[in-house]
């Protein structure tokens, strides 16, 4: 046959890969000696290395921890070290890092943010890593009371009287329910809330001062407390909020889209500064006088609803990423639009933005030190009043370096648990 | 467009069509903005009836299904589903769409739940199933689209014709009355075409009530009681299989037929 046909009698049985190339001396090869070029790169890189610790470690091996001041600390280095060596100045941290973590918080009181701040992981390991028992979660909805107590003190009737609130709108809504259609029960229950809240909760609360706490003020609060309280509760409230605005944009009434779009375009295209001037100085002129509406929760405000408008963005492109596919199998099995929105289309578009949330929360977290702008001593506000001390003046390196360190060990642990929740949320491969 | 073999088809001797019922469309208009897309449409379709649609792309016979289940809105006419009729009222429509099934031709499982989950996240909160029960039945259903060894697994896990079998078992957990397919083996290769066809045969053994989108001309002459031809959003012809393959009547009919059995 003259055919240029072929055929296989055969199939061949599958085998294992070659054997992968291993050792050290051959990842070397591979990844830096590969060729001259990258041989040379290599190489310019390592001086480059050497260079810069070569100049900084000694900063740091002369580094002086036990000093009153920035002279004496100087004066040491000088002794020790000879004429010109320059070294680090860790006394101040030592001095002052109580008041770089508490601020002005009373000093036989530490424990009280010390256990509040140990809590806080307790309420959140139940929400960040699902193979904890679902039941812990309960923690984590009673941990901001928890905290609220610890940290400003006074009766713990008061944040009970706060979540007795939330009990009064259920028992109301499931009474209203039974009898009248949702959106009535909903809109009676909320008034009920606000109502109590209002009008109801001081007294009960004051009348029945149970486990009171030594009070302290907002004034005294500062430091890294005041940034983590800040922070936290903006990234707490500002995700609900920013998937209620995503949400809303994307909604098919007219009135909700257009309040929606407006709130996010307004607050996005202001700078957190001018909110947070607003919220220090103007907001007590637009108050009935007499109400004394604390500066930090005027700040958590500002703060949650600069970043809600981010997140509702972030969560937004979420939802344009999904296929309409998604939507139209959850309708047509039924689902009303919460249902499919809870159980199909926010876990899809959530997991999309994971990035981009975990972003516009460090960003929220950073941001808190500009509410050293208006006064108020986060470790920022320390550092400028720490500097103002004839005993530290003309220290930099030292607080700023501290400050970062503190910021960045937070949002490098809110960067590594974002890309393991990727990473355990990826369901795509075979 | 090759005619894919079916190797057990259907006694339809014995399979008596009900006078009760299932779908009614009278004069249902649709524009998609000035395009008017589907144009008086009538039709009735009885219960355990099996029909097939077919016709050239673009002639609307999706968006006749979709707007079976209000995927799609119709702005004319009147349809009726299982006696209740589709307005706006969301409560009719979840009502009627809890009791019909769509199967679409991208499959459209939820990526971020295993397959078993897909399959019982309608009937735990659609029809309050407890969730035992809805994991014995969904495993039921599993099994009879031979899947059950996968229950565990991601979509993304599975191929094209397993997904889209997945998608008819989640379809078949919430018991629904009319089952609708949307295209179903038109984002499948070849080979998996007919895993999901032989699902679908058995699925009209049961006398289950179905509306195919399909150009599988193999399918509808071994299955369908009622084949229809869509062109420029009008029905152009219906028959049962028969007669509509061997005997067209329409010109416009006769020329699709030609275009894609005449190879």
């Amino acid at each position: 046959m003259a055919g240029a046909g072929s055929f296989r009698r055969e199939m061949l049985e599958a085998q294992a890969p070659p054997a992968a190339r291993t050792g050290r001396l051959r990842w070397l090869q591979e990844n830096l000696f590969s060729s001259w070029p990258s041989a040379l790169l290599t190489l310019l890189s390592l001086a480059a290395i050497l260079w810069l610790v070569a100049h900084v470690w000694p900063w740091f091996a002369h580094s002086v921890w036990d000093a009153g001041s920035l002279t004496e600390c100087r004066a040491i280095i000088r002794e020790t070290w000879g004429e010109g060596a320059s070294g680090a100045c860790f006394a101040v941290i030592r001095e002052r890092w109580q008041q770089f973590l508490f601020g002005f918080y009373p000093r036989e009181l530490y424990w009280r943010p010390t256990l509040a701040f140990v809590l806080m992981f307790v309420a959140l390991a139940p929400i960040l890593f699902a193979e904890l028992p679902r039941r812990l979660r309960w923690f984590a909805v009673a941990f901001p009371g928890i905290a609220y107590w610890l940290l400003w003190g006074g009766p713990a009737s008061v944040p009970l009287a706060v979540y007795a609130g939330f009990a009064i709108a259920w028992l109301v809504h499931r009474a209203v329910a039974a009898r009248s259609s949702e959106l009535v029960a909903l809109v009676v229950a909320v008034a009920a809330m606000i109502l109590w809240w209002l009008h109801l909760a001081g007294p009960v609360a004051r009348a029945l001062p149970i486990l009171e706490l030594q009070p302290v003020g907002s004034s005294r609060f500062g430091g890294f407390t005041l940034s983590l309280v800040i922070g936290v509760t903006g990234i707490a409230f500002s995700l609900p909020l920013g998937i209620l605005l995503a949400l809303g944009r994307r909604s098919q009434m007219f009135f909700v889209t257009t309040m929606c779009v407006g709130f996010i375009e307004f607050i996005r295209g202001v700078p957190l500064i001018t909110l947070l001037l607003v919220a220090s100085f103007l907001l007590n002129i637009f108050l009935p006088p007499g109400t004394n509406f604390d500066i930090i929760l005027r700040v958590i405000i500002m703060v949650t609803l600069f970043a809600s408008a981010y997140m509702a963005e972030v969560i937004r492109g979420g939802l344009a990423a999904l296929p309409r596919g998604q939507y139209e199998a959850a309708d047509a099995l039924g689902l009303d639009y919460w249902k499919a929105t809870r159980l199909i289309i926010m876990p899809q578009a959530l997991k999309i933005s994971i990035p981009g949330i975990v972003n516009t929360f460090i960003g929220l977290f950073k941001d808190t030190t500009l509410v050293a702008i208006i006064g108020l001593l986060d470790p920022i506000g320390l550092t400028t009043a720490i500097r103002a001390d004839t005993n530290w003046n003309g220290i930099v390196w030292e607080l700023y370096g501290f400050v970062a360190l503190l910021f960045f060990l937070c949002c490098y642990g809110m960067s590594q648990y974002s890309q393991y929740l990727e990473r355990k949320l990826r369901t795509g491969q075979r | 467009m090759s005619e894919t073999v079916i190797d057990q088809p259907i006694d339809r001797s014995g399979m008596k069509v009900s006078d009760e019922v299932a779908i009614e469309i009278v004069g249902m208009n649709k524009w998609f903005g000035e395009f008017h897309v589907l144009r008086d449409i009538d039709l009735t379709v009885y219960k355990g009836e099996r029909i097939v649609v077919c016709g050239p792309s673009g002639s609307g016979k999706s968006t006749l299904i979709r707007c079976i289940n209000r995927l799609e809105e119709h702005q004319k006419g009147r349809i009726a589903v299982d006696g209740v009729e589709l307005t706006s009222d969301l409560k009719n429509i979840d009502k009627i769409r809890s009791e019909v099934g769509m199967v679409f031709q991208h499959f459209n499982l939820f990526p971020h739940l295993t397959i078993l989950e897909n399959c019982t996240l309608a009937p735990i909160w659609v029809r309050k199933t407890p969730k035992k029960e809805a994991e014995a039945d969904a495993m039921r259903f599993l099994t009879k689209v031979r899947i059950p060894e996968q229950a565990d697994k991601y979509p993304g896990q599975l191929s094209g014709g397993q997904q889209q079998r997945v998608a008819i078992a989640r379809a078949l957990c919430m018991r629904p009355k009319i089952m609708l397919f949307d295209e179903p083996t038109s984002a499948l290769d070849p080979e998996m075409i007919k895993e999901v066809l032989d699902t679908m045969i058995e699925l009209a053994e049961e006398g289950m009530t179905m509306i195919c989108v399909t150009h599988e001309m193999g399918f509808a002459q071994a299955v369908a009681n009622r084949v229809i031809f869509m062109d420029q959003g009008q029905i152009v012809e219906q028959n049962e299989p028969k007669a509509f393959f061997n005997n067209p009547q329409s010109e416009r009919t006769k020329l699709f037929l030609s275009q894609i059995l005449g190879h």
